[in-house]
């Protein structure tokens, strides 16, 4: 299965996204902002990052790039999204998914390991957690407050969107403590925490096993094989 | 736009018709003598355009005047042994150490003290940019950064000004770059009130044959200025902001202090690495302080040839910059490369995917001359080494301070010490909690330390680790230490304590230590006892280094830290790095698990002056500093290596501020393990009272812990060494640190205490 990660200038986990794809099984196709080919590929990530330097807003120059443009007309299709941290606010502004990320909160860049909560297993993105799975993987973000209105939150709370709320600590000041979305059809998902900061013994968050074992970002990159595979 | 130039400009012409005419050495930061030479070497005065190179490559920055004979002895005081895995010594833009399968690192800790003191948010950001591109320079791909910071007075009000600006800086432009902060140090005193100090270090790392030299060495090749282009920024910043204290009078200059765009630094470092992987640049040179001057010239000198440059080539912000302003301004994130005709193309192509502007400025000449034109008119007429490399050598008066005996003469001796449980137990909580011990996650959590995915250990381990080859783990581990009270309390030995303590930092993680840089923040050099403490802090620093057989391979000097007549304390920064064969077999600087035994190493003496102890609950620093004996420390190196390799040690902790007590802490608090401490056969055998049991900062100790099953092995393998090893507790699941009959610390409590103390200052 082919999984293509999108660089925008500014992009900078995009070789950590790919690495995440190759441990999970999959195959990584780097795809450039400028070309609106995307090599037939079968799913897609937007890895995180400052795109364009977070000018204007963060998100808003990539989401008129090329590439981004034929993202938002195959996902439209069905085609698997996965938006992390500057991803998803590429998606944000591309309206894949609804709502916005402001500054955090406490006004400063936070890197933490985040516990999360995963509340719907049913999109590509998550089909193999379990409901109400706790996982732990790192956030890093400076503008990951999640706001919408009133009528989007309670949409977003009632169709069963909010695919991953914050656990002990809201850690930007997310409404709702929401940490990750999904759109209706549920190939859209796009979260502010990296799950591929947690993918290889060693290099993840620590758990209580062991200092850096966590790996619970692998089942994001599973998912959507398993997801692709029956589809 | 282009009716904006300035057309009035000096030219060669003109200063051999006008010999006589006056000129602003003076304010440049020229002596008499330097501007003298400068008309000697010419043989006519200047233009000036070529003052204002001249001034600002001859300012104590960027020629290290005052530095220089001093710094020699690094080069000197080294064996071919301590060479052989050196690819690139001192005198480049960052030395390049051999670290096995076809692989090297690149890595140089530099200052930007000045400007982060004026504006600290764009100065600690633009120093991060700076240090970041030295090492890209070298054809490495940039691969973590680490800071050392030292405020002052957390209880000024001054200083949480200069922690939010500088920790935003830094934590504003090195995420954005995309690199992993994975360590450094913040430090807290009084002496760096008006001048605070922002280090900042990068490693990079590249293959054999990809390595770059900032050199212009084949006639014909082109010249090309490339990323963002040249603005008002800095001008003047190299000479006058490194060269003068802040309360001078001079006539006001341009704004000093540059500004960073974190972006333009990561597209310009993709696009490099791509046209050194396309092999299209012959010769490449970083633009920083001294800007297109310091680039020119140095290409040139390096090459041993000669430049012609258009300077109306050059891209601007803004049209009406003359001809001066143009060869001094320090604008951020530009790159010279000496490209070969044939490769324009290949260039041209790679420049415009990254959407980076470029322009060719002129060409590499066969001819001892930098020629530099402002359209028909020619303003520079320079022998390039005379501006790169000729600078003036300065021998300063060295004179041992007056201040100096009496300083040594009062040791801690007199301090009342712990006596009562309720003492010891106020004291461990009043260190561990105190700005200087306690936890810098305030600080750290600004910086992303997890991205490019190869982080192995990052704050507040000993040591920053990153693996450098994804299939077999190869990796590199770094630490930087100074401790300014050691170093005014002696700076011979002091440089070889941070020498030291680096050295020991890197080995507890089961790496072995390679190669040394350093970062040498001083006063004053005309003060004569400045001088003093930069001749002895050298010597001790080359010598330990000898000693150690590690070789410094580059570096940065920092002079003028000091606010009216009081300088900082010498603080010698150094930073050291080691090679891992596979950062699987790291070791944690804190208990992994319950029931096992804790072993301290080494020997420790009554040595209590210029400690955190004596800082901390008595204000008073005076005697001398703990002593070193860097024989032990390379045995004790050793034999962690050893135990390491037969995967002996759960974890390892050097015993450094604060002593064994603190130590003891911080490793129960890594993982939240509890641990029962006993301290009187320590006391027995080292003949010691409580408060040195538990707070001399003796040099060559460690704590480690070790399971079980390993304990005959491993105290074997002590003997074996030479190694003195006790064993001194043992790890549970208490929820407590225990020191037997003495203080039982609840590890929650001990948390809140050592966590809140930054929020509450500066959150």
């Amino acid at each position: 299965m082919k999984i293509g990660v999108i660089t925008y200038p500014g992009t900078l986990d995009d070789r950590d996204a790919q690495r995440a794809i190759r441990l999970a099984g999959g195959t990584p196709v780097p795809l450039w902002h400028a070309d609106q080919d995307l090599k037939k590929v079968d799913a897609v990530v937007l890895p995180g990052g400052f795109s364009y330097g977070d000018y204007l807003r963060c998100g808003a120059i990539a989401a008129q790039a090329p590439a981004t443009q034929e993202v938002v007309r195959l996902a439209k299709q069905g085609l698997p999204v996965l938006g992390i941290c500057n991803g998803f606010q590429v998606l944000v502004e591309s309206h894949l998914l609804p709502g916005g990320l402001i500054r955090n909160e406490h006004q400063h860049f936070i890197c933490r390991d985040q516990k999360l909560r995963v509340e719907n297993t049913s999109t590509a993105w998550t089909n193999l957690f379990e409901q109400d799975q706790e996982i732990t993987i790192p956030l890093k973000n400076g503008e990951g407050g999640y706001i919408a209105n009133p009528d989007t939150l309670k949409m977003l709370e009632a169709e069963n969107r909010v695919v991953f709320r914050y656990l002990d600590v809201n850690p930007n000041g997310s409404m709702n403590d929401i940490a990750g979305l999904t759109n209706e059809r549920g190939n859209v998902v796009g979260l502010m925490p990296h799950p591929e900061h947690a993918v290889e013994p060693g290099f993840g968050p620590d758990t209580d096993i062991a200092m850096r074992s966590g790996v619970d970002g692998l089942k994001f990159f599973q998912s959507v094989l398993k997801a692709l595979v029956n589809s | 736009m282009s009716d904006r130039r300035p057309t009035n400009v000096d030219t060669v012409s003109q200063a051999a018709a006008e010999p006589d005419k006056a000129q602003p050495w003076k304010e440049l930061g020229l002596k008499e003598d330097e501007y003298q030479s400068i008309r000697e070497i010419l043989g006519r005065r200047p233009t000036s355009s070529e003052l204002a190179m001249y001034s600002v490559m001859w300012s104590e920055h960027c020629s290290y005047k005052s530095s220089k004979i001093y710094l020699r002895q690094f080069g000197e005081k080294v064996t071919p042994e301590m060479k052989k895995h050196l690819l690139v010594g001192m005198g480049e833009n960052a030395g390049v150490v051999d670290i096995g399968e076809g692989m090297a690192v690149t890595f140089k800790v530099e200052s930007h003290n000045h400007p982060s003191y004026i504006e600290p948010f764009q100065g600690a950001a633009t120093g991060v940019g700076g240090i970041v591109r030295d090492i890209l320079t070298m054809g490495a791909r940039p691969i973590a950064v680490m800071d050392q910071l030292r405020f002052g007075a957390p209880e000024n009000p001054d200083t949480a000004r200069v922690v939010h600006g500088v920790t935003s800086g830094i934590s504003f432009y090195g995420n954005c770059l995309g690199l992993p902060n994975i360590g450094g140090e913040t430090v807290f005193d009084k002496v760096y009130q008006g001048n605070p100090l922002v280090n900042a270090l990068s490693v990079g790392a590249l293959k054999h044959e990809d390595l770059k030299l900032a050199k212009a060495s084949n006639p014909g090749d082109l010249v090309i200025l490339f990323g963002a282009r040249t603005g008002a920024d800095g001008i003047g910043g190299v000479s006058v902001l490194a060269s003068e204290t802040f309360e001078s009078t001079g006539p006001t200059k341009r704004p000093a202090v540059q500004v960073g765009d974190p972006f333009a630094e990561k597209v310009l470092i993709e696009c490099c690495l791509e046209l050194f992987y396309a092999g299209v640049v012959a010769g490449i040179q970083d633009l920083g302080g001294a800007g297109i001057s310091c680039a020119t010239s140095e290409l040139a000198s390096n090459g041993g040839k000669g430049m012609r440059v258009q300077l109306q080539n050059v891209l601007l912000r803004d049209e009406s910059l003359t001809p001066e302003e143009i060869l001094m301004s320090e604008s951020q994130e530009r790159m010279m490369a000496i490209v070969p005709k044939e490769h324009l193309a290949s260039f041209e192509t790679i420049v415009k995917k990254w959407e980076v502007e470029y322009s060719v400025l002129g060409e590499v000449i066969d001819e001892d001359r930098l020629y530099i034109n402002w359209g028909e008119k020619e303003i520079v007429n320079v022998p390039p080494r005379t501006v790169a490399h000729d600078g003036p050598v300065y021998h300063r008066p060295v004179e041992y301070p007056k201040y100096q005996d009496a300083l040594n003469a009062d040791g801690s001796k007199k301090l009342k010490r712990a006596e009562s449980k309720t003492e010891v137990t106020a004291q461990l909580m009043q260190l561990i909690s105190s700005p200087n011990q306690a936890d810098k996650s305030w600080i750290t959590a600004q910086y992303d330390k997890y991205v490019m995915g190869n982080t192995a250990l990052a704050m507040p381990d000993d040591s920053g680790m990153v693996r450098v080859m994804e299939d077999s783990g190869l990796g590199v581990a770094l630490a930087t230490d100074a401790n300014g009270k050691y170093c005014y309390l002696n700076p011979y030995e002091g440089a070889k304590l941070a020498l030291a303590e680096a050295y020991r930092n890197v080995a507890v993680t089961g790496a072995v230590p390679r190669a040394v840089t350093n970062c040498l923040n001083f006063g004053s050099p005309e003060n004569p006892e400045v001088m003093w403490q930069f001749k002895e802090a050298t010597a001790g620093l080359a010598d330990g280094c000898k000693e150690l057989g590690i070789p410094v391979t580059g570096g940065n000097v920092s002079f003028y830290n000091q606010t009216g007549d009081v300088a900082i304390y010498p603080t010698p920064v150094v930073g050291v790095l080691g090679v891992i064969d596979n950062v699987a077999r790291r070791i944690p600087s804190g208990w992994q698990d319950e029931g096992n035994n804790i072993y301290l190493l080494g020997t420790t003496y009554d040595e209590l002056d210029g400690s955190a102890w004596a800082k901390d609950i008595h204000n008073h620093l005076g005697g001398q500093p703990p002593k070193v004996d860097l024989a032990k420390e390379k045995q004790l190196a050793d034999l962690i290596h050893g135990a390491s390799i037969q995967g002996l040690i759960e974890s390892a902790h050097d015993i450094s501020e604060g002593g064994l007590g603190v130590a003891l802490i911080e490793a129960s608090l890594r993982f939240n393990v509890g641990a029962r401490i006993w301290l009187s056969e320590l006391m027995d055998r080292d003949n010691l009272d409580l408060t040195a049991a538990l707070f001399s900062e003796s040099q060559s100790r460690v704590i480690v812990s070790v399971g079980r099953e390993d304990d005959v092995k491993f105290q074997a393998l002590c003997e074996a060494r030479g190694v003195p090893v006790l064993r001194i507790g043992v790890t549970d699941k208490s929820g407590m640190i225990e020191f037997q009959d003495l203080a039982d610390l609840n590890l929650n409590e001990v948390r809140t205490a050592w966590t809140k103390t930054l929020p509450e200052l500066f959150g």
